[in-house]
Order: C-alpha cells, then structure tokens, then sequence
C-alpha cells in the first residue's frame, strides 16, 4: 500500500481469499484513519473475477472510507468483470470507478 | 486434464484456499473449452459463487468438473454437492437477498444469471446439489 499526497493506494492482487480480502479492507480502514487520507485508490486491474463477496467487501470499504471523511475510488476494472457483475445484477451503485490508477489520482486531485 | 475423457475432475471445497483452486480449475476447462475471456470469467464467477455456497451454508462439500461436448460445440459441466442443511425454498434462495447480501439466496440469483444451465437439487437435510453447463460459443 503506497501513500501519495494524502492518498492511500493499495492493489489487489490476482487471487484472493476471503481471508486477503478481509484483512485488505481492515488495513485500508486502519491506514485511512491513521493517515488522515483524503482519498483511498483501489487498483483492481490484476482481478481476474469479483464475485458477490468481493463487490460486497468493494461496497462496504467505500461506505466506511466515507464516514472516515474520505473518497474511495475503484480503479482499473477489467471489461469482462464490469459485464459480468451487471449480469448478475451488481452494478455497485455506491461504488466511484476509475479507468486506472492515474485517472483515480486525477479525479481525486480535481475535486 | 485429470482423468480419462467422461471422468470428472474432483476438487474439495472445506477450505477458503479451495475456493482459489476451484476458480483456476474452473478456469482451465473454461480454456479448454475454447471460450472467450468474457465466457471465462462468466464460469469462473459462477464457480465462486457457488464454491463459497457449499463451504460457508453446506459446511463443505466438492466440486465435479466435466468437459462436455455437443456437435458442433465444447462445454464445460461443474456440480457442487454439499452434506449441509439443504435450502427449504430454492425458489426464494434464488432471488431473496441477492442485492441485500443477506440470506442464503447470495450468490445463487447472481451464478444463475451467468451460465447457460441451472439445476438445483435440495431438500432439507439432505444437503444441496447445484450443476452448471455453459458453452463455448465459438466452434469445435
């Protein structure tokens, strides 16, 4: 997880457990709090699948970063992932995308 | 591929690191099936979702994974069988909770929508069989 002008940035990596998945968004949350960051950056370009846990966990970080005063931007989706989630009827309406990493900082700085 | 052509491959499912080798395997014969990379991760979704249901409602179970064919066209079969306490209303597990990530319908709705074939086998207390068939849209 990198820290960049008040900005978290962590990546996903390609295969996750539960158990990764649990301890990413705890860290995230510790690490927003203890940085005062504005902004949380999750880079998602090496997922090759979010099923209904993942977008759930997606869901929650980005609603618990808001109470912590800060945006969480998802960045990077891979095509076949987007689609899928919307056939399944995930369409993460709480959830801010990115195209990747450097367009998530910009929108993150443009605010 | 594990065994001679007919013969499933068996992968458990007791464990989150089983959720990892059911995707990648469910991934090998999404390949060997020749399909696309939106097929792929359609499969491999669909395999998670369901995985997760056996371990964390079924208490464990296994996945079977068969390739398939058809003339003319290459599939791939998963059936996920769990000795948990069964779904007493499948009809509702498939739609109830879905959005709200509450229930037992979780992931099931979601799986559902992302194969071709969906079959549902359960009574309570004897456990849930759930198969999925998609097929490769390009041809053999």
């Amino acid at each position: 997880m990198l820290e960049l002008d008040g900005v978290l940035l962590a990546s996903v990596q390609t295969e996750l457990t539960d158990a990764t998945v649990v301890a990413l968004q705890e860290d995230l949350l510790d690490r927003a709090a203890a940085t005062g960051a504005d902004g949380v950056v999750i880079d998602v370009s090496a997922v090759e699948i979010i099923d209904s846990y993942l977008a759930r966990v997606l869901t929650e970080i980005t609603l618990a970063v808001r109470m912590l005063a800060a945006r969480t931007v998802v960045a990077g989706m891979r095509p076949a992932v987007a689609v899928t989630l919307v056939e399944m009827g995930l369409d993460l309406p709480e959830v801010e995308t990115a195209r990747s990493s450097a367009h998530a900082l910009e929108m993150l700085a443009r605010r | 591929m594990g065994g001679a052509p007919g013969a499933p491959t068996v992968l458990p499912i007791r464990s989150d690191g089983d959720l990892i080798r059911v995707r990648r395997a469910a991934r090998e014969a999404a390949v060997r099936a020749g399909m696309s990379l939106a097929e792929q991760t359609r499969m491999i979704t669909a395999s998670s979702e369901l995985a997760r249901n056996a371990l964390v409602h079924g208490g464990g179970g296994r996945v079977e994974i068969s390739d398939v064919t058809r003339p003319g066209r290459r599939g791939v079969r998963m059936v996920f069988l769990d000795e948990g306490p069964g779904i007493p209303d499948v009809a509702r597990a498939l739609t109830d909770g879905f959005s709200t990530g509450t229930g037992l319908g979780l992931g099931l709705g979601g799986a559902r929508r992302l194969v071709e074939e969906f079959r549902v086998d359960s009574r309570p207390g004897r456990g849930t069989t759930v198969t999925i068939v998609s097929w490769s849209r390009s041809p053999t």
